[in-house]
């Protein structure tokens, strides 16, 4: 079975069997990652990391103070890289491209009604198109799950090709909110349609609806990634977001992602973290690989 | 209806290698504790042989030797079936049932307590990765003590109105692709059944067993309900034509099989035979892919493939099986093979330089039959026994690496256009133990496993074993069940 969608093109249902995923995953969580395997991947954790604040109660201070931890994460020790982006509301963008500038680090704009999407195309439009004109390189964008549960996939497809071109040149993540989505099946064929109607990245949650990132999630999406990699030659990105809060799970992805999708996948151009609280406790991590003793948590800065 | 997926051929295959590698991650070995040199386990006490000679067991990852073993002879077996005699006489077919039971509980418990210990040493000594030796071999053995010592006491309700009596003495021999595991498959229902038993494990894998008699010892069972004689096929051959043997439990090869069946013919002694296969696994074009490429993977390199029913025969339906071969070349990338001790390890060493000559043996005449070879370039140790994941493709039924069992990490491919035209090349072959089905249909999965002549047939998943589930052959593959309660049966008489 195949869909027809908009632009005539066609994308195949998959068959994913829950219990073989989560076997999978189980197998990769098997994967014991010590010493300088370890440093090394919990640095490549911190420079895959969107720092994330998503609170009605933001305020340009608090945008601030999170900017000065994204490029000084620990600086105690030197050497460590910075994350790859901060992700505010629209509103904030602005205050974050200043509080940036010149780090190199990417500020990330949700929008199109995020975290729900229940609001007219033009809002939509607009609310990417202000997060862009701020000056937001990266917009993460939610996508209509109720018009995905009607089997409206043209209305779903032409909603992200039409905010992708109002991003203009920012890099467009799609979130599916999978903890909507019921089924593993759901996932694969959200990921498809996403990838089709022109998403950079792909992204698991809001963070705003539980369960938010999960490693089957990922796995289902990062088998997505692949297949349309070999269809059309084209790298998609990955982004779990949500509830990834210890390093050893934020290892656990990287496992899965080097042996799903190989080494190209391995850098903040092809995968990140949206998270807030996993920072610390890598850097914490990252401090008792160096010293051999595992400090408090009040040693570390919560912005 | 099949239906052509494509693949854009112009996009490099993906690179798997080269960036982010894991460390050794080695286990621990500090916490085992093995002796120089083993005697037979008989009458409740390790005994030296008789004929004072020893053979080395050796860890086939590094040739190095790890202990000296007895060599049994007919006198060791003898008085390994006397003391089994006397034991049976005198103490176990005479103890409660519910008294049995509580032994055989106490062995699963100490078994679980020391699981790493018999994790490391199966590593050690047959090469199998320690992942599967602390995730499947010893959780699954003490699991079997748990399950039979529960049927120990519940035996008359097996058959409702008839009364079932233990045989006697059984005889048991063992193969060594998982040593401890398949004494556990034999020890525990010919225990609860109320049996003694004299068993000898395979001569390149003796140490678990004979640990695990360290653990039926440290059980306070009576002596002489269980005996561990060890040694290679000579000393099997004694059991077998013991005459004071009531029952042989055999599994390993179908030749070996064949020449049990001969020996004992005439004689009054009940026999069971697990024996060989070449198991077909079948992908239909309506499966989940990506979790069958990982059956596939699971069927056949499990183990390093020294799995009897191993997916050994690959059938995939035309319209995915390109699709199906680039996932499972993709998935193979990532197999790590190497040191079994390694918590990282896919697949260990091969089980020891006679098998992977047997390996490579097969590799040569698939060559030269002209089928396609393919293997991922993994680096392997230099010192020693070991064999890359190995796919066979563009073969057919008359092809030996199709027709014969192989026992290592080496798959043979065929695509296949109807459900038919699968049904009849899966069957036709000496084997029938195991098959595996893929497909997302329900329906689907019950017409195909109806028609396929095998022991064990598993859908949407491979190679998974489960006390309660009877496991055993069709043809070949040998008779007798083993497992659930149709694993107590060969054990017992009704009357």
């Amino acid at each position: 079975m195949h869909y027809i969608l908009p632009q005539n093109i066609v994308i195949d249902r998959v068959e994913v069997d829950t219990t073989g995923v989560e076997e999978r995953v189980a197998r990769l969580n098997t994967r014991s990652i010590k010493k300088e395997s370890k440093m090394e991947g919990l640095l490549m954790a911190l420079s895959m990391m969107d720092l994330t604040t998503l609170e009605g109660k933001d305020s340009e201070g608090k945008v601030k103070q999170l900017c000065y931890k994204a490029a000084h994460l620990h600086d105690a020790f030197p050497g460590l890289p910075t994350v790859a982006a901060v992700c505010v509301y629209p509103t904030l963008v602005a205050t974050a491209v200043k509080a940036l500038a010149g780090t190199g680090i990417n500020v990330a704009s949700v929008s199109t009604a995020f975290p729900s999407g229940q609001g007219p195309m033009s809002v939509k439009i607009d609310d990417t198109k202000f997060a862009v004109e701020n000056g937001a390189d990266e917009v993460d964008m939610v996508i209509s799950r109720g018009r995905f549960f009607m089997g409206d996939y043209n209305f779903v497809f032409d909603e992200i090709a039409a905010v992708k071109e109002a991003c203009g040149n920012a890099h467009l993540k799609v979130i599916l909110e999978t903890g909507e989505l019921e089924t593993l099946e759901n996932v694969r064929l959200a990921s498809d349609i996403a990838m089709a109607a022109g998403a950079d990245f792909i992204k698991t949650s809001t963070g705003k609806v539980q369960p938010a990132a999960t490693l089957p999630v990922t796995l289902v999406m990062l088998q997505a990634i692949r297949d349309h990699y070999y269809k059309t030659g084209k790298m998609i990105g990955m982004k779990p977001a949500g509830g990834i809060a210890t390093s050893k799970l934020a290892l656990q992805y990287l496992v899965m992602v080097k042996e799903t999708l190989g080494a190209a996948w391995l850098t903040k151009d092809y995968f990140r973290f949206g998270a807030s609280s996993l920072a610390n406790d890598v850097l914490m991590q990252i401090a008792s690989q160096q010293t051999g003793v595992y400090q408090s948590i009040d040693y570390f800065s919560k912005d | 209806m099949t239906k052509k997926k494509t693949t854009n051929t112009k996009a490099p295959a993906i690179d798997f290698n080269g960036k982010w590698d894991y460390a050794p991650a080695p286990e621990s070995t500090s916490h085992i504790h093995l002796e120089k040199q083993y005697g037979h386990f008989i009458n409740g006490k390790f005994v030296k042989p008789s004929n004072g000679k020893y053979f080395a067991t050796i860890n086939p990852a590094t040739e190095a030797k790890i202990a000296e073993i007895a060599d049994g002879s007919a006198a060791d077996v003898d008085a390994a079936v006397k003391a089994a005699r006397t034991a049976y006489d005198k103490v176990w077919s005479k103890m409660p049932a519910a008294e049995r039971g509580k032994y055989i509980y106490r062995i699963a418990r100490i078994l679980q307590e020391r699981a790493r210990e018999f994790a490391v040493i199966e590593s050690m000594d047959g090469g199998k990765s320690i992942r599967e030796s602390r995730d499947i071999d010893v959780p699954l053995a003490a699991a079997h003590f748990f399950y039979y010592a529960g049927w120990a006491d519940k035996l008359e309700y097996l058959m409702a109105g008839k009364k079932p009596k233990s045989l006697g003495v059984a005889g048991q021999i063992i193969p060594w692709n998982f040593p401890l595991l398949m004494a556990a498959w034999k020890i525990a229902p010919a225990l609860a059944a109320g049996n003694t038993v004299v068993l000898k494990p395979a001569e390149t894998t003796s140490l678990t067993a004979l640990k695990l008699a360290e653990v039926i010892r440290d059980a306070g069972l009576p002596p002489g309900v269980v005996n561990i004689v060890t040694g290679a096929g000579a000393t099997g051959a004694a059991i077998v034509s013991h005459p004071g043997i009531d029952k042989i439990a055999f599994t390993g090869s179908t030749d070996v099989g064949k020449l049990i069946q001969k020996a004992i013919a005439g004689t009054n002694k009940k026999l069971t035979l697990e024996l060989g296969g070449k198991a077909a696994n079948i992908i239909f074009e309506d499966a989940a892919i990506d979790q069958a490429v990982e059956g596939i993977v699971n069927g056949i390199f499990f183990n390093q493939g020294h799995v009897c029913c191993a997916g050994s025969r690959l059938f995939v339906q035309e319209g995915v099986a390109d699709e199906v071969i680039r996932k499972l070349k993709d998935r193979m990338e990532t197999l790590i093979v190497g040191d079994p001790l390694d918590k990282n390890t896919d697949i260990g060493a091969i089980n020891s330089k006679e098998q992977l000559a047997t390996i490579n043996k097969f590799l040569k005449i698939g060559k030269d039959e002209g089928a396609e070879i393919y293997q991922p370039q993994c680096a392997i140790p230099s010192k020693g026994y070991w064999c890359r994941p190995t796919l066979f493709l563009n073969v057919s039924q008359s092809h030996r690496i199709v027709q014969e069992e192989i026992f290592g990490p080496v798959l043979a491919v065929q695509t296949f256009r109807t459900v038919d035209e699968v049904i009849e090349k899966a069957n036709n072959t000496p084997y029938g133990l195991s098959a595996g089905v893929w497909t997302d249909k329900g329906s689907k999965i019950f017409k195909v496993s109806q028609k396929l002549r095998a022991g064990v047939i598993w859908a949407n998943t491979y190679n998974k074993f489960d006390p309660t589930s009877p496991f055993g052959g069709y043809k070949e593959s040998g008779f007798g069940r083993e497992g659930g309660l149709h694993g107590l049966l060969p054990y017992l008489k009704f009357e």
